[in-house]
């Protein structure tokens, strides 16, 4: 019975005594907790991945209907812009999964370090969409009816800025989630909840940042590489 | 199945007196309780409470087409109703009733758990239910809503009215259901207790988890389908509305692509439910186990490649229509195997008729009729001559009320004990169970026909021929009512008692919920059960239960 996850019966299993502060009452021990918030969090994830292939289903059949409009629509995006976004993310990627390793060995300095270095590229990111927004609200290159653009040269270019304003930003909305996420990360790790033996909350919120990450990579060629 | 007897809880450690329904009482406390049962029975008393809404619309609508022409609301009005009430049952009653009123219930007590994986998600998806209802239900009556429950595009993207906050209702509600989904996975993962293989686990448990994976895997889609009919309703972003460059169709396999699984988060559920009654009624162990237990697991893969069969007249490609015919006939297949197990369990069993079984045995003829009517629909000529009509309304009915909710009946009488302390009125339960059987076939065995003779749904007015099957359906839809509430009479009345007269295990069943007091203990276990028998092993069970009332 030793394989089991469980302590058998008969060990005295009682309630709040010799249980660690962030050990939930229902489970047994800290495997079990976290081994259950991980499965939850993969599951999460699957609900955000099916909600994107919604998004990315929608983007194909457009563009197989509009193929010249989207082409022609694509070259109002700033590559070296996108270019950029991708880099900071892919580096951020980096600075989380840094934060996780930290905690797990216990260097929980180097972890406070790293979690503020994933915000502050979460920043950014934001900062240069926020640029890019702007260029694009100023010319008038919007999504559905707010689309003013004179200098249009095929017919359904909208539908290109509506899918690209629809995707980015549901995109970046994940992404400051996931900058607050991390905020309160860094309150709890200064308030010292973390170590090597709880650091489920920074693992979780890591898994999370790569999808989001992930799912950028996806946009990216999607949105600024048509042809 | 090995009858190792080994000793299950240390005999010393009495029981405190009190239980989940008496310790902590004060509205704060259930408000802000994470005890999963406390948040099953507040979600069974505001399910049921849109189920008293719905049905009542319900009667409306049917005693409105007792005349051909106007009888007693207008014809905007009476699409706002079917409306609302095609919302409400759908939404707000068929897809949680079960999952989350008695699987929030039993399903850690079969497990052998103290609670659900992630408690305070489990009392966030209960608050979400409420807010999303809430906007749902506010938008029809606020705003108007007349698009039936599917909002199809460019008709739902374009009317005004109540449709945006209707979409965002559908959206909050489809977080609770998700959230549902997740604790009960990672629940039947990880809170198993000790000798609970895969194989150990009631059947109950593979359905809702079956159940929970469609949910998790469908309804993001519905989600972000939600998102983009909001933004198409905001900026007319074009991508449902053909003048604008975009696909009406496109919504359709969106919303089915969510809207047809939904239909097995329904149904499987039900079946779970049946799965434990019919062994435990007929004192005889499932027959299969193996295969019911993956018949759920069938049903919920297949169930995600037949949402084309509600497009057979939609412009879909006859390739397209041919290939999800084909898949929507497998289905039958694992719902076979589930029915001809219960009647193998059935023959030769020492079958007792309580109200659990009269109404297991109910749901199998009907839930019969519903699943064979459906194979009708499946055959794409056929469907082409009964799409929209009355046969689609009855067929849908049969399998959502005469399956799925009579299977919940089922599991409501068989765990009522277990949830208040105490029995039901059995001959007036029996009595209700007879009343919704013959109200039910009254009701929707007359609109098989008229649908069969080219009655179209949704329609205000009908020609004169069809009155009669009209009046017949709607005294059937009034002796359905009157049995509903002979039903709740059964089961709330034994409430007023002052005393817990349910014993700890009334049915002698054999799974781990009846091995706790009636009403359970807040934490359920004392100590950790350990598993030692199969879950329909009765024989087993009773040695058991004698050895620990001897020591």
């Amino acid at each position: 019975m030793s394989d089991l996850a469980i302590p058998v019966g008969g060990q005295a299993h009682t309630h709040a005594s010799h249980h660690p502060k962030h050990l939930q009452h229902h489970f047994h021990n800290s495997a079990q907790q976290f081994e259950a918030s991980k499965i939850g969090m993969w599951l999460f994830l699957v609900t955000e991945i099916l909600l994107f292939s919604g998004l990315f289903l929608a983007y194909f059949i457009l563009q197989t209907r509009h193929p010249q409009a989207f082409i022609e629509a694509h070259h109002h995006l700033d590559r070296s812009l996108g270019v950029l976004n991708t880099i900071v993310l892919l580096v951020s990627s980096f600075t989380m999964v840094m934060a996780v390793q930290s905690s797990a060995l216990n260097r929980i300095k180097p972890a406070l370090v790293y979690l503020y270095a994933t915000f502050i590229l979460g920043g950014v990111f934001m900062c240069v969409k926020y640029i890019e927004y702007s260029h694009k609200i100023h010319d008038g290159l919007l999504l559905g009816n707010l689309f003013s653009y004179k200098g249009a040269s095929v017919p359904g270019e909208y539908l290109f800025f509506s899918m690209y304003f629809v995707m980015t930003g549901i995109h970046g909305i994940h992404i400051l989630v996931g900058m607050g996420v991390i905020a309160y990360l860094i309150w709890r790790t200064h308030q010292g909840m973390y170590s090597s033996a709880y650091y489920t909350p920074i693992d979780l919120t890591g898994l999370y940042w790569h999808l989001v990450d992930m799912i950028w990579i996806f946009l990216f060629p999607l949105l600024y590489l048509v042809s | 199945m090995a009858e190792v007897l080994t000793q299950r809880t240390p005999a010393a450690v009495h029981q405190p007196e009190g239980n989940f329904l008496t310790e902590n009482t004060g509205l704060l406390n259930w408000m802000f309780t994470v005890d999963h049962k406390r948040i099953g029975l507040m979600y069974f008393w505001t399910i049921m409470t849109m189920f008293f809404v719905g049905g009542v619309l319900a009667l409306v609508l049917r005693t409105e087409l007792l005349t051909p022409k106007t009888t007693i609301v207008s014809a905007e009005v009476y699409n706002q109703l079917f409306t609302l009430h095609g919302v409400i049952m759908t939404f707000l009653v068929l897809v949680p009733v079960i999952p989350a009123t008695l699987g929030n219930f039993v399903l850690p007590m079969m497990l052998g758990a103290k609670d659900v994986a992630f408690p305070r998600l489990n009392l966030l998806s209960y608050y979400l239910y409420v807010f999303g209802a809430l906007l749902a239900v506010g938008a029809i009556i606020g705003g108007g809503l007349d698009t039936g429950w599917t909002f199809y595009t460019p008709y739902s993207s374009t009317i005004s009215g109540g449709v945006s906050i209707m979409t965002m209702g559908a959206f909050v509600l489809g977080f609770s259901s998700i959230l549902t989904g997740v604790n009960f996975i990672a629940t039947i993962h990880r809170l198993r207790a000790p000798g609970l293989s895969w194989y150990n686990m009631p059947l109950f448990v593979w359905g809702m988890y079956a159940t929970a994976v469609i949910q998790v895997l469908a309804t993001p889609v519905i989600g972000i389908t939600m998102v983009l009919l909001l933004m198409e309703r905001l900026f007319q972003v074009g991508i449902f509305d053909a003048s604008l460059g975009g696909d009406p169709v496109l919504f359709q396999h969106f919303f089915w692509f969510y809207s047809h699984p939904v239909v097995y988060i329904m149904i499987l559920p039900g079946m779970a439910c049946i799965s434990e009654v019919i062994p435990t009624f007929s004192h005889k162990p499932i027959f299969g186990y193996k295969a019911v237990a993956w018949s759920s697991v069938g049903i919920a893969v297949v169930s995600f490649f037949v949402w084309g069969h509600h497009m057979f007249v939609s412009g879909q490609s006859e390739f397209a229509g041919a290939i999800f015919s084909f898949l929507t006939f497998v289905v039958a297949i694992p719902s076979g195997v589930k029915v001809w197990n219960w009647l193998a369990t059935m023959y030769r069993g020492s079958i007792s008729l309580g109200a659990p079984m009269l109404y297991a045995i109910a749901f199998l003829l009907l839930f019969g009729i519903g699943g064979l009517t459906g194979l009708f629909l499946a055959t794409v000529a056929v469907d082409v001559h009964l799409h929209d009509t009355y046969f689609i309304v009855a067929h849908f009915h049969y399998v959502m009320m005469g399956g799925t909710l009579i299977a919940f009946f089922a599991g409501l009488h068989y765990w009522w004990p277990k949830m208040y302390g105490r029995m039901y009125n059995e001959f007036w339960a029996a009595m209700g169970c007879l009343l919704v059987f013959l109200g039910f076939n009254g009701t929707f065995i007359p609109q098989f026909i008229v649908g069969s003779r080219g009655m179209p749904r949704r329609y205000y007015n009908y020609l004169d021929q069809f009155q009669f099957l009209h009046v017949a359906s709607t005294i059937g839809s009034y002796v359905l009512a009157i049995g509903l509430v002979t039903m709740a009479a059964a089961l709330i009345v034994p409430l007023f008692r002052k005393r817990y007269d349910a014993p700890n295990n009334p049915w002698g069943a054999a799974s781990l919920e009846w091995t706790v007091s009636s009403p359970p203990p807040t934490h359920n276990f004392h100590h950790v059960p350990v598993v030692t028998h199969g879950p329909y092993d009765f024989k087993a069970a009773r040695r058991l239960e004698q050895m620990e009332s001897h020591s």
